[in-house]
Formats: C-alpha cells, structure tokens, sequence
C-alpha cells in the first residue's frame, strides 16, 4: 500500500510575542519536536492529544496552512515542506479541511450553495454548480437546502455544508479538525457515520484529530496520541485500546467519563 | 421542601405560539446534584436562565412557578427578585473565555460581585478572594489575581469560575455545561472539584450538559428534556441501570463509549423521535 502522506521529524516554532524583547528577535516556542509517521491511502488516521499537545498544528502543517521550521512533509510523492504558494495552489484542491466551529468556518451572508460552490469555480473545476447539487446530496442534506443561510441550519446541519465543501472538489485527504467537538451527542453519531460513509465510497484519507477517544474508536483504523509536541503512542485503534503503551494515553483514557455509574474515577 | 423546586413551568417565544417549555416540573434539595440532559434545543439551558432571571427578550414564560427556598420568583418584583437571586443563586459558565472580561484583572472580577451586591468591604472581599483561589487548588493567588484573563490557560480560568460562583456562599448553583471547552484530563479535574466544592457547601447544583458520560460521575438525579419537555425524571443509578423512556435509551446509545465501540455512538432512530414527538403534540393538544 502507498502512502499519501510522509512525515518526517516535523519541527515547528513559533516565535514567543509575551517575551519578545524591544530590541532583537523573539524567543522560539517549539511546538512540534520531531513528529515522524506515515499515513497510507484510504486510511482514517486519529490524531490525539489534550489542548496544547500541537495535534492542531501538526494538522495545519500537513494542509500547509503553516510552515514547518524543520523535517519534512511528503503529500503522495511531492516534497510540500516548504513549497511556496505558487507550487501549493493546483495542489490545495487535493487536501480539505473541515473546521471545529461550522459557524464561524460558514460566510454568514453567504446561502449555503455558494458557500459549497464558490471553491469549485475557483478552482476553475467543471460544472460548479452540478458539483454543489451531488455534494449537498452525499451528506445528506439536499439540494434544498443549496438557498438557506448557515443561521437557518441547526449545528449538525452546518457541520454537513463544512463536509460538503471539503468533498466538492473531489479531494484525495480530508483533514477534520475536531468537527464533532461542538455538536449534542445525537448529531455527533449522525456526523460520524456519515464520514465514515463518505471515506468508503469515495475513497478518501482522513485524519481526524479530537481530543475524545471514544470518537477515535469508533471511526479511525490508527491512532498517533500526541503530548507536548511529541508523539507518545502511534498505533493500531485496537492495540491503543487494549494495550496502551504510554503513561500519557492510559491517563486520557482512564480521564474519560463513561456513561456508567459504577466506572472507577479516580 | 426542596431548594429548588420548579413546577409546571411553560414559556414559549414572544408574539408566537412557539411553545418552548412545556410543563417543565422538577425539585433540586440542598446538597443534590440534578443533570439537565437533552440535546440542543431541548431548552435545558433556558430552564438555567429562567431561574436566574437571564432569559433573552424575546422569550416569554407564561406560566407555573419557580420556588427559590419556597419563594415564587415569578411572582417578586424585578429588584426584589435580583437580590434574592444575586444572594442565593451562581452560575459556572460554558465558556470560561467570555465569561471573564478580557480588559480587566481576574482579582476585580472575582471581587466585584461580593462588594457590589453583597457590600462587603473591599478588604473582607480580597482575603475571601484568596482563600478561595486556594480552595479551587490555584497556587500563587498574588500572580493570578493580578492576571488578565488571556494569561491564563482554560482549566484555569474555569477554576476562576467556580471560585466566583462559590464565593457569596450561594445555596443553588447552576452550571451550564461548564466542561465542554476543556480536554478530558482537564474536564475530570473540573468535574472532581465542581463536586467536591459542591458537596462542602451543601450546595444545590443544577448540572446542565448532552453528556451522559459526566452526569454517571457527578449526578444524583437527572431530568431528560426533549422539545422543552420532561420525559423521564429518575435517579441517576436507575437510569443508567435502565433509562425506561425509548428516547432516554436512545440517547444513551448515542453517548461515546470507547469500551464499547459498536453500540455507542448509534444516533436516535427516527422512530424513537416521532415517539417523542407525538408526546409533545400531545402535550400542545392538552394544553391548548
């Protein structure tokens, strides 16, 4: 099997602004330390970790929305670390992205069609509006919906415009950023199995990073937990579970409240 | 007599029909924790603000009562109202970003309320303020207080919450989903210290939250919200024994069980919502 993306001993810093001197450069904040995997095609990679474990930056560093300071990223075959522009752009029709927060990842004023169509045209894709029409249909939504405001949909509904837009441009990676995080549990089952419909039918690699396990369970084949920038476990799903070999991840999963009166809590 | 007891509460959107909430009825004693679980929508968060008197303009309630330590609410004048409920009453937060004033120091913010509602000089305020901090386990209160909002992370800020929310020694506490913004090691961490504050004041704490997985580890007692209505009012151990409402089954199907991957995560089947829904048509047909 081929991999669509290869990381090696990522780094990535940023400069610290809190203790920036008034003269001369800012101290660096490491916030990825030598992060190494490889993500097949057709997989669903989990990314884990507790807020501040750099799972976010790791995720804008593989759609390139940030640029690595070392290590390099490969994005089937092509060596994207720190392609410029101008090389990335035919490119970033191939990786998505699907954000946390459907409300403010929506344009308000804009109806949900154009919202789908828009990055299609401008891609200079055929048929915008074809392609909106199918995708509205693969999540389920309709083709009604194509003249509703993001504010007429419930949050479920709007995550579903999030995902139509992703796979409207046909892409070979979709990266989801803890997109279930802000929904009721109810919606967060609808979400789920509908990407994990979507992944099989058209063929897709997703990472999916959260900081729930139990969502990582459910949808992801493998699992990397993140802590401090580090990966502490990268493993099959069922092993992680069954066997976790990091302190960090028995913590998280000894840390999540299971809907059963009688699970030790300590 | 419980501290909180709501009874057959209905509110509904100014100017329309939409009704809201449809009969919500439920008590909360001292030193009880009562869950509020329900999808969005479900109005468990508007039964928060109708208590504190919080509710947005262009909702209306228009009918039952609410008895704060045997006291209508609905049934004071507005200034009256407010004091008691500044006196007796808190709130711990969804979002502890913007809930906290990000120009001001956090000391001022956690003071403010004890001076201004409670008139308490501005000296007894600050050295509650500081044993406070140390009893929500902040170390270096003299730094924290001094800090702005953004310095600090989100576990603690929300632990600034608690503290303000627990600092006029309130005797009814509602916390509208107050670890949903955290990560799991943080969000036990919160839970633990909601719950362990909660049980040394003999608070009575409503616990608004979807997440049935956080209502086993610090409920006693829950109410499960549909459509503004109550479908099952039950102790937390029965109910996760066996919830006996359909829809109650189904949302706890649909709560994420990473013990039990294949039946959890299962969204509510639609026959178990047109169950639901005939019993709030239903209910619209009784009450009309």
């Amino acid at each position: 099997m081929t991999d669509l993306y290869t990381v090696t001993d990522l780094h990535l810093s940023v400069p610290d602004l809190t203790r920036k001197p008034i003269l001369g450069p800012a101290p660096r904040i490491e916030i990825l330390k030598g992060i190494s995997f490889a993500l097949p095609k057709g997989k669903i990679l989990g990314i884990v970790g507790g807020s501040g474990s750099g799972k976010s930056t790791l995720g804008r560093a593989m759609v390139r929305l940030m640029e690595p300071t070392a290590g390099s990223i490969g994005f089937d075959g092509q060596d994207i670390t720190h392609a410029p522009e101008a090389t990335l752009r035919p490119l970033r029709r191939r990786f998505q992205m699907i954000f946390q927060d459907p409300m403010s990842s929506l344009n308000p004023r804009h109806r949900v069609g154009q919202i789908v169509q828009s990055p299609v045209a401008l891609h200079g894709l055929a048929d915008p509006q074809a392609r909106m029409l199918e995708a509205l249909d693969q999540v389920g939504l309709g083709r009604s919906y194509a003249n509703r405001f993001p504010h007429e949909l419930s949050g479920g509904q709007r995550q579903r415009v999030g995902i139509a837009r992703a796979i409207a441009l046909r892409p070979d990676f979709i990266l989801a950023d803890e997109i279930v995080s802000g929904l009721d549990v109810s919606s967060q089952a609808q979400v789920l199995t509908l990407l994990e419909r979507l992944v099989a039918d058209l063929g897709l690699t997703l990472a999916f990073i959260s900081h729930d396990l139990s969502v990582i369970r459910r949808l992801c084949s493998h699992v990397l937990v993140l802590h401090q920038g580090v990966i502490v476990e990268n493993a099959p799903t069922a092993q992680v579970f069954a066997r976790p070999q990091a302190d960090y991840t028995r913590d998280l999963l000894r840390a999540i409240p299971l809907p059963d009166p009688d699970q030790p809590w300590d | 007599m419980s501290f909180l007891v709501i009874r057959n509460l209905t509110a509904r959107l100014k100017g329309t029909d939409q009704r809201l909430l449809r009969g919500v009825s439920l008590d909360v004693a001292a030193g009880e924790v009562r869950g509020l679980v329900g999808e969005s929508g479900a109005g468990k968060s508007m039964i928060g603000k109708a208590i504190l008197g919080t509710l947005p303009k262009a909702v209306e309630i228009t009918g039952g009562e609410i008895l704060l330590d045997g006291t209508d609410l609905l049934r004071l004048p507005p200034a009256r109202r407010r004091s008691l409920i500044g006196a007796t009453a808190a709130l711990i937060p969804q979002d502890p970003l913007t809930a906290l004033n990000p120009s001001r120091r956090i000391g001022g913010q956690i003071t403010d309320r004890l001076v201004d509602i409670l008139g308490w000089t501005r000296a007894r305020a600050d050295a509650r303020a500081r044993e406070l901090l140390d009893e929500v386990q902040i170390p270096d209160a003299d730094r924290v207080l001094g800090a702005y909002p953004h310095e600090l992370s989100g576990g603690m800020r929300q632990r600034i919450l608690i503290a303000s929310a627990f600092a006029a020694e309130p005797k009814l506490i509602i916390a509208d989903e107050p670890t949903t913004a955290l990560d799991v090691t943080v969000q036990k961490q919160i839970l633990r210290l909601i719950g362990a504050m909660q049980a040394r004041h003999g608070t009575a704490l409503l616990f608004v939250t979807h997440d049935l997985g956080v209502v086993s580890k610090v409920c006693q007692s829950l109410s499960i919200l549909y459509g503004g209505l109550v479908v099952e009012d039950t102790l937390a151990r029965d109910f996760f024994a066996g919830p006996r409402h359909a829809y109650s089954r189904a949302l706890l199907a649909a709560t994420p069980k990473y013990t039990d991957p294949q039946a959890s995560l299962v969204p509510v089947p639609e026959a178990v919502l047109a169950e639901v829904q005939a019993e709030v048509a239903a209910y619209d047909g009784r009450a009309t």
